[in-house]
């Protein structure tokens, strides 16, 4: 028996494609598809907080929900592959009031000051989460709250997951007053990518909040600070150390800011970097997440190892 | 052996393999993102086999480990072939269509029963004989490696006996089952693509035997090429020791710190008529030097060179800063350098060198850069312009009908052990590697401020302190043939006993390769950082004493 010539790849299964309707509009994608990307094929531009290309939808926001014909709930577009002749609807009375109701309570609850969209899906949904009262004072040991703890509102105030900016490294910060939970973290830093399961979210209900074991700070934890969950954050709770001083002296600004793709100057595996500069300085590193190579992650001395080419402080 | 030198498989079959070896390599540290794709097989239901003296972060991965004293990794691979080869689970066919020489290969490996292997390796028989099954039977597998194979005297027939065991099994030439040594820096792969090794011209074409290429070279240069091997890096300081070599020109390097016994090296480099160093900071290397050229850092103050990575992929590197105070481009300090010497070679843009490399290695010729930009990245070989860049090599090996190319021959490995030998007065087994956060010499690594840095250690294993009456902090004094070190204990469940290591990542503080021995392979110039015989010694009143007297006999 001679021995066959190989395909220089196994061939991809042949995909069938699905058609289905989305706001009256007949659309077809390839079976695996989200009704997001339907959504997407469309133009119809769909809300999403917790959503991330190089993650597994963790259904934790609920901002993206549409109205699919015959089904008893709203459901999330993020996740639900599509089915041959679904129709759905993503701008009906009850997708926009429960988008309405997701975007006002995050608003009324979480810091969303530097997450663009969270603006942008307020004035689309009509949300107004003044209207829940002024921000209660804020807790200084939303960490050590246990399940039963709780005490019921007053209901003058709205209650927030405020606590205080935790700064424990020199290479980045965890400001949880801007964290809406989203879980995308606690993924890259799982199994999903890293592996390292340094974080996960402690607490029930109200009280749930992202953090290490025993609430320990970073230096403490299993972190290897790949940065990889400052990848993925959407809200700016996990943020660069350098971009946190910068934005505190008010002198970040991204306007300013060029990005430019190369190549990581440590190991042989080749990672693409994005080099986030201003005035001359590196203040940022982050990867494409469209490179097969990395799918946005670097290690520690690829995101923060870049000191050596900035100029002396 | 198979011509050009680099991994044949691609990362992305990595995740999409059945078993993984992972021999002499803690990637989980030392190429964290590759290990990214090799968990996704493991998540995958993949099985992954350590091959490793430490149980390392990585082997701590593994389904199972196989922790084989340092520097028997021929015995262990002979082992495995000849488990193979009894238990009939050759891929005779293969073995018939691709390759040469099993007979006598076969032959070689007759006296590693398993009960040798167990003997020499210290890996039980059950083990080796589970690996060598595993790895036979499955359908796709893929053997990885780091410098654990390579930095010892026998590097090139440590690598020849791994590749023997794909050639028993063909496990190379196929999608999702390869050879693939993962490299150590961004463009050690790029380098030997460019020939920047002693017998390759670029595209790895042999200087000495390649008449035709030297020809095409000589053609395009306009000038005779030495038709000669030249000098690896180990050579040259042979050389400097004869007084051969006289001048030196070392550029993005630090010979000073990172050969091994340093004392002799620094001897050598000091010893020298001219040191010329090009570098984009300070080194060791470059404070001793007569003239330092400040260079730009060539990942993100250059516009336009490239990289090549541990599966082949070239890559584009660009310019994100204004380079500080005088720092030229390398490409612009050598052709200023060769105007000076009289040879005018214009200023040519990286683009323009690179074009006229396409032309010359046929293994680029692909390789536009506005392609290597689309196509973010291509891995070669890419000989046209219309090819998309090759997932895996040595498909040939499997094309039917008369062999296309030379077949791929067995080669016959013999297992010696370490030259530094462990005695009753050096007993203990120091092996040296990176960790996580930091980075050879720490020239780069220590200017930027890591949380899990924590310096030089000496790793020990728990039974080894308790016998030394050491503690985790205590500072004690190692010592080897060489020269003697002085750092804290660090206790490391991952060790075994008799094993110790430690990184060369802080020379300043603890200037480790002092201790190391500069025996080197005599095909490729590895020095074995990894096999070091060492005593260790607590520092009370008494042991300062012998560890002086230890001290002066070591610098005779």
């Amino acid at each position: 028996m001679n021995p066959i010539v190989l395909p220089m790849a196994p061939p991809a299964p042949a995909t069938r494609l699905i058609s289905l309707t989305v706001d009256e509009q007949p659309v077809e994608v390839p079976e695996g598809s989200t009704i997001l990307d339907a959504c997407r094929k469309l133009g119809i531009d769909t809300p999403t907080l917790c959503y991330g290309e190089t993650l597994m939808p963790a259904n934790a926001c609920r901002i993206c929900v549409v109205e699919l014909e015959g089904a008893r709930t709203l459901i999330p577009a993020c996740s639900r592959k599509v089915e041959p002749d679904m129709v759905i609807r993503t701008d009906s009375e009850r997708v926009r009031l429960s988008r309405k109701m997701v975007i006002e309570f995050l608003a009324s609850s979480v810091d969303l000051s530097i997450t663009p969209p969270a603006q942008d899906y307020l004035e689309r949904y009509d949300g107004r989460p003044e209207r829940y009262g002024p921000s209660a004072p804020p807790d200084p040991d939303r960490d050590k709250r246990r399940a039963g703890h709780h005490e019921r509102p007053d209901g003058q105030t709205a209650a927030t997951v405020h606590q205080p900016t935790k700064i424990d490294n020199g290479l980045y910060v965890r400001d949880y007053s801007k964290c809406i939970l989203c879980y995308k973290c606690v993924d890259a830093c799982g199994e999903q990518w890293q592996n390292t399961f340094a974080i996960t979210v402690a607490g029930r209900g109200f009280d749930a909040r992202i953090s290490t074991e025993y609430a320990n700070p970073l230096p403490e934890s299993a972190c290897v600070y790949c940065g990889n969950c400052i990848a993925v954050c959407p809200t700016g709770a996990l943020m660069f150390k350098s971009e946190h001083d910068l934005r505190d002296a008010a002198t970040w600004d991204e306007s300013r800011q060029t990005r430019t793709e190369t190549i990581c100057p440590y190991c042989g595996v080749g990672c693409n970097l994005t080099l986030h500069v201003q005035d001359n300085e590196i203040v940022k590193v982050t990867s494409p997440a469209d490179h097969d190579i990395t799918r946005g992650n670097l290690c520690i001395k690829g995101r923060f190892g870049f000191q050596h080419v900035n100029p002396k402080a | 052996m198979f011509g050009a030198g680099g991994g044949t498989s691609s990362y992305r079959e990595v995740a999409e393999t059945d078993l993984l070896i992972l021999w002499g390599s803690n990637a989980r540290e030392t190429h964290p993102i590759f290990f990214h794709h090799l968990l996704k097989a493991v998540h995958r239901g993949a099985r992954l086999y350590g091959v490793d003296p430490r149980r390392s972060s990585s082997a701590q991965w593994a389904d199972t480990w196989l922790g084989l004293d340092v520097g028997t990794d021929i015995a262990l691979a002979n082992t495995i072939a000849r488990e193979i080869i009894h238990a009939g689970l050759t891929n005779q066919t293969f073995i018939d269509h691709a390759t040469t020489g099993y007979a006598e290969f076969k032959a070689s490996v007759e006296v590693w029963t398993l009960e040798e292997g167990e003997r020499v390796t210290g890996v039980p028989a059950e083990t080796i004989r589970e690996l060598a099954h595993a790895y036979a039977r499955a359908d796709r597998a893929i053997l990885c490696w780091t410098l654990g194979i390579t930095e010892h005297v026998t590097a090139v027939d440590n690598v020849l006996s791994l590749i023997n065991l794909a050639l028993l099994t063909g496990h190379v030439g196929r999608y999702g089952s390869g050879l693939n040594p993962l490299r150590g820096q961004n463009n050690v792969q790029g380098g030997g693509d460019m020939g920047a090794i002693p017998n390759k011209l670029p595209g790895f074409q042999d200087v000495e035997n390649d008449h035709e290429a030297r020809a095409r070279f000589e053609r395009a240069w306009g000038t005779p090429i030495d038709p000669n091997y030249g000098w690896h890096l180990s050579q040259m300081f042979d050389g400097m020791e004869r007084g051969e070599l006289k001048v030196a020109y070392v550029f993005g390097e630090n010979p000073a710190q990172s050969e091994a016994d340093t004392k002799r090296a620094q001897e050598l480099l000091g010893g020298l008529d001219f040191l010329l160093v090009q570098d984009i900071l300070m080194t060791k290397t470059a404070e001793m030097a007569d003239v330092v050229l400040p260079a730009t850092a060539s990942w993100c103050e250059v516009d336009g060179g490239t990289v090549t990575n541990s599966e082949r992929r070239v890559q584009r590197m660009r310019k994100a800063l204004d380079p500080p105070g005088q720092a030229r481009d390398d490409h612009w300090i050598i052709c200023e350098l060769a105007r000076r010497l009289g040879h005018d070679w214009g200023n040519p843009t990286l683009e323009q060198a690179w074009d006229e490399l396409r032309s010359l290695s046929p293994m680029h010729r692909g390789m536009r850069y506005d392609r290597l930009e689309e196509l973010g990245g291509i891995q070669w070989p890419c000989p046209s312009e219309d090819h998309p860049g090759s997932l895996f090599l040595h498909g040939r090996l499997w094309e039917e009908g008369p062999a296309q190319g030379p077949k791929a021959p067995f080669s016959i490995t013999t297992w010696v052990p370490p030259v530094d030998e462990l005695t009753e007065e050096f007993p203990i087994r120091l092996t040296t590697g990176r960790r996580l956060d930091s980075y050879n010499t720490g020239v780069q690594s220590n200017l930027y401020s890591s949380p899990m840095r924590r310096g030089e250690t000496l790793d020990l294993h728990p039974q080894d302190a308790f016998k030394l009456d050491v503690e985790p902090g205590e500072i004690v004094r190692i010592s080897s043939r060489r020269g003697s070190v002085d750092a804290p204990v660090r206790l490391d469940t991952g060790l075994r006993p008799g094993l110790a290591f430690m990184t060369f990542h802080f020379p300043e503080q603890v200037a480790v390769n002092l201790l190391t021995i500069d025996a080197t392979d005599p095909k490729s110039g590895t020095a074995e950082f990894k096999a070091t015989a060492v005593r260790v010694e607590k520092l009370d009143g008494a042991a300062k004493e012998v560890a002086g007297v230890a001290g002066r006999e070591a610098d005779t």
